[in-house]
């Protein structure tokens, strides 16, 4: 017996303009569009940095320990001018926030999208499975969002170790339970209407019906969480490698440059931290109006 | 009601159990502590001595459960770096900790609250705008860089503050504390306004939202239509609707302004719990690691049972679905 082919099932494709129309309405907003145009800068410095900056500031030939601690605006003998000033070592500050800004991104996004697929994967199997399951992946969730993001963060490093790569880890373990239980919530309405419903009736495996029915429906807000956890993360490892737990002085990110300068500032040298701190400032506002916006936006109540 | 909450403790102490497995195994898999803890001069006989003085030779498991026999009568062990035990030093700096987090919940509260319910009342005038935008900034600010700025500003330009430390203390029931004198309250003023801040916008957004869900209310309404005074309705009618949520969510965040306050602590070099344990991270000090994150479980799982309870107590819908 031959059976035919399954009919090719319209796996809920975006209506032709909702795209558009979702542009619009985000920029409508003109906080969210200068957050977003910011941010596209700061992204494309970033990934330039090496290009752009007039110093690398790790390469220990091009630092002059003479020019240590001057002012914004100084001048080196070479003629390179500091615009920002530079720290102890006689590096660049506006070099160093350049790179610097390459880690604090890296660990952001890396962190925010590693934390959504796990998050999202334990929602979204929970809420199909149901039962014993669901309730074993809810306790943990419920028990993870009962410690403060930063404590968490503590007890991972205090587990693994100091380092860039380890504060990733610790991130992606105290921020996977919010995408867990907000996919979740969102795949118990969506798991109870018709197209699920045709997709069972076809007996698709569970797996397909998972990730190609269920998981484009519960993205709009795993990408408004992602966006807003970014900047929660830039935030957090720059509070973890000022506390010393974080970036180690080859990797530098934005609090490693404003610790830095932490001692400096008692005697008046505020640019050293002043700066690297209005970056950090800058960059997380940014991206916060942006997810604010996207929250909106992506509001199915909106559509 | 009574089984349920029974249910709730048991549950409560299972997850205290487990943490001490993941704190206790994972921070003794880190880094070897016999670097800090001998001399490097010391002779084989001396490093032996001192790995068998503090259980180091024995398997990781029974490390472990001498570690639980131990903690039955709350001994973590003595620390590596202080040799005088864990929890005590911990305790000995609770009352820095604890004094800093509620001056900062009350900052929080008295800004916050006011500011919410003005911006709540009058969302459309300018300075309930300025008010919003503020709190988005409240939010977005790293708590770490206000510290510094704020030294920076208050301390070093216009010199009204002290940096660091916490003054002159004076002693009530037994411990030490700054709030007392004039010289402690100077140098407690940074610190808690820099750990309030994000809860102050926590706070203000909380209320302003809770007074925009009131408002439309038919009991307000009502309270308007018979000619209620205005002050009156704002003070007793949407107040005390407010207070039910919010009073849930200042003492969620009580606990975490504790955690939060490792940050503010290390800026201003005040000698809580939390700047004790960034230096026993740094310095690999095992003991204490462990016995302040227990300390920090503990807490929070108490904390969160008290809420459970309050809940069950005060809602009669989770009563009743605990019964079904």
């Amino acid at each position: 017996m031959t059976i035919a082919p399954l009919p090719v099932m319209p796996e809920a494709p975006p209506e032709p303009g909702r795209l558009r129309r979702q542009l619009q309405e985000f920029s409508r907003s003109p906080g969210a569009v200068t957050g977003l145009a910011v941010l596209i800068i700061i992204i494309v410095l970033a990934v330039f940095a090496s290009v752009i900056s007039p110093q690398d500031p790790y390469d220990l030939t091009q630092l002059d320990i003479l020019d240590g601690r001057l002012p914004p605006g100084s001048e080196s003998f070479s003629g390179l001018v500091y615009h920002l000033g530079t720290d102890s070592q006689g590096r660049d500050i506006l070099s160093g926030i350049l790179y610097g800004l390459r880690t604090s991104l890296t660990v952001g996004i890396l962190s925010a999208f590693a934390a959504a697929i796990i998050g999202t994967t334990v929602g979204l199997i929970a809420a199909y499975i149901g039962g014993r399951t669901e309730n074993a992946l809810m306790r943990l969730v419920d028990l993870q969002l009962s410690f403060p993001t930063i404590l968490m963060a503590l007890m991972m490093l205090a587990i693994l170790g100091k380092g860039v790569l380890n504060v990733v880890i610790a991130l992606i373990i105290a921020e996977w339970a919010t995408y867990a239980r907000t996919v979740r919530a969102t795949a118990l309405v969506e798991r109870e209407k018709e197209y699920i419903e045709a997709a069972r009736s076809f007996r698709l495996p569970g797996w397909r019906i998972l990730f190609r029915h269920l998981l484009p429906n519960c993205l709009a807000p795993v990408i408004v969480i992602a966006t807003m956890q970014v900047a929660r993360a830039i935030g957090l490892e720059a509070t973890l490698s000022f506390l010393g737990l974080g970036a180690s002085v080859t990797e530098p990110s934005l609090g490693m440059l404003i610790s830095n300068g932490y001692q400096y500032l008692l005697t008046g040298l505020y640019w050293i931290s002043f700066f690297p701190g209005i970056a950090l400032l800058v960059t997380i506002v940014s991206i916060n109006l942006v997810g604010d916006r996207l929250r909106d936006v992506l509001n199915p109540r909106n559509t | 009601m009574a089984i349920s909450l029974i249910r709730r403790l048991i549950q409560a102490l299972f997850v205290i159990l487990a943490m001490t497995v993941i704190v206790f195994i994972g921070v003794s898999v880190i880094g070897n502590p016999v670097d800090i803890l001998i001399n490097p001069d010391a002779n084989q006989a001396e490093r032996l001595r001192v790995i068998a003085h503090y259980g180091l030779d024995q398997p990781l498991w029974k490390q472990y459960l001498l570690f639980l026999q131990g903690l039955t009568h709350g001994d973590f062990g003595d620390s590596f770096v202080y040799g005088r035990p864990a929890l005590g030093l911990i305790l000995e700096r609770l009352p820095a900790t604890l004094e800093l987090a509620i001056s900062a919940l009350l900052i929080a509260i008295v800004i916050g609250l006011p500011l919410g319910l003005y911006a709540g009342l009058y969302p459309n005038r300018l300075s309930s705008r300025i008010i919003m935008s503020g709190s988005i900034l409240g939010f977005s600010l790293p708590t770490f860089w206000v510290g510094l700025m704020l030294i920076m500003v208050f301390s070093v330009e216009l010199r009204w503050l002290p940096t660091n430390g916490r003054g002159v203390t004076a002693e009530f029931l037994g411990a030490q504390w700054s709030f007392l004198t004039k010289d402690g309250l100077v140098h407690l003023l940074l610190p808690a306004f820099n750990l309030a801040l994000f809860k102050t916008s926590l706070i203000l957004r909380l209320t302003r939202a809770g007074v925009q869900e009131v408002l439309p209310q038919d009991y307000i309404k009502f309270a308007r239509a018979k000619g209620l005074p205005e002050r009156r309705i704002i003070f007793v009618h949407v107040l005390k609707n407010l207070m039910i949520p919010l009073v849930t969510i200042i003492g969620l965040e009580f606990g975490s302004l504790i955690a939060f306050s490792v940050v503010t602590e290390s800026i201003f070099a005040w000698p809580g719990m939390g700047k004790l344990i960034i230096d026993s991270i740094n310095l690999l000090d095992r003991p204490v690691i462990v016995a302040y994150l227990m300390m920090m479980v503990l807490l929070f799982v108490t904390l969160n049972f008290l809420i459970d309870v309050c809940y069950t107590l005060l809602d009669p819908r989770v009563r009743l679905d605990a019964r079904a």
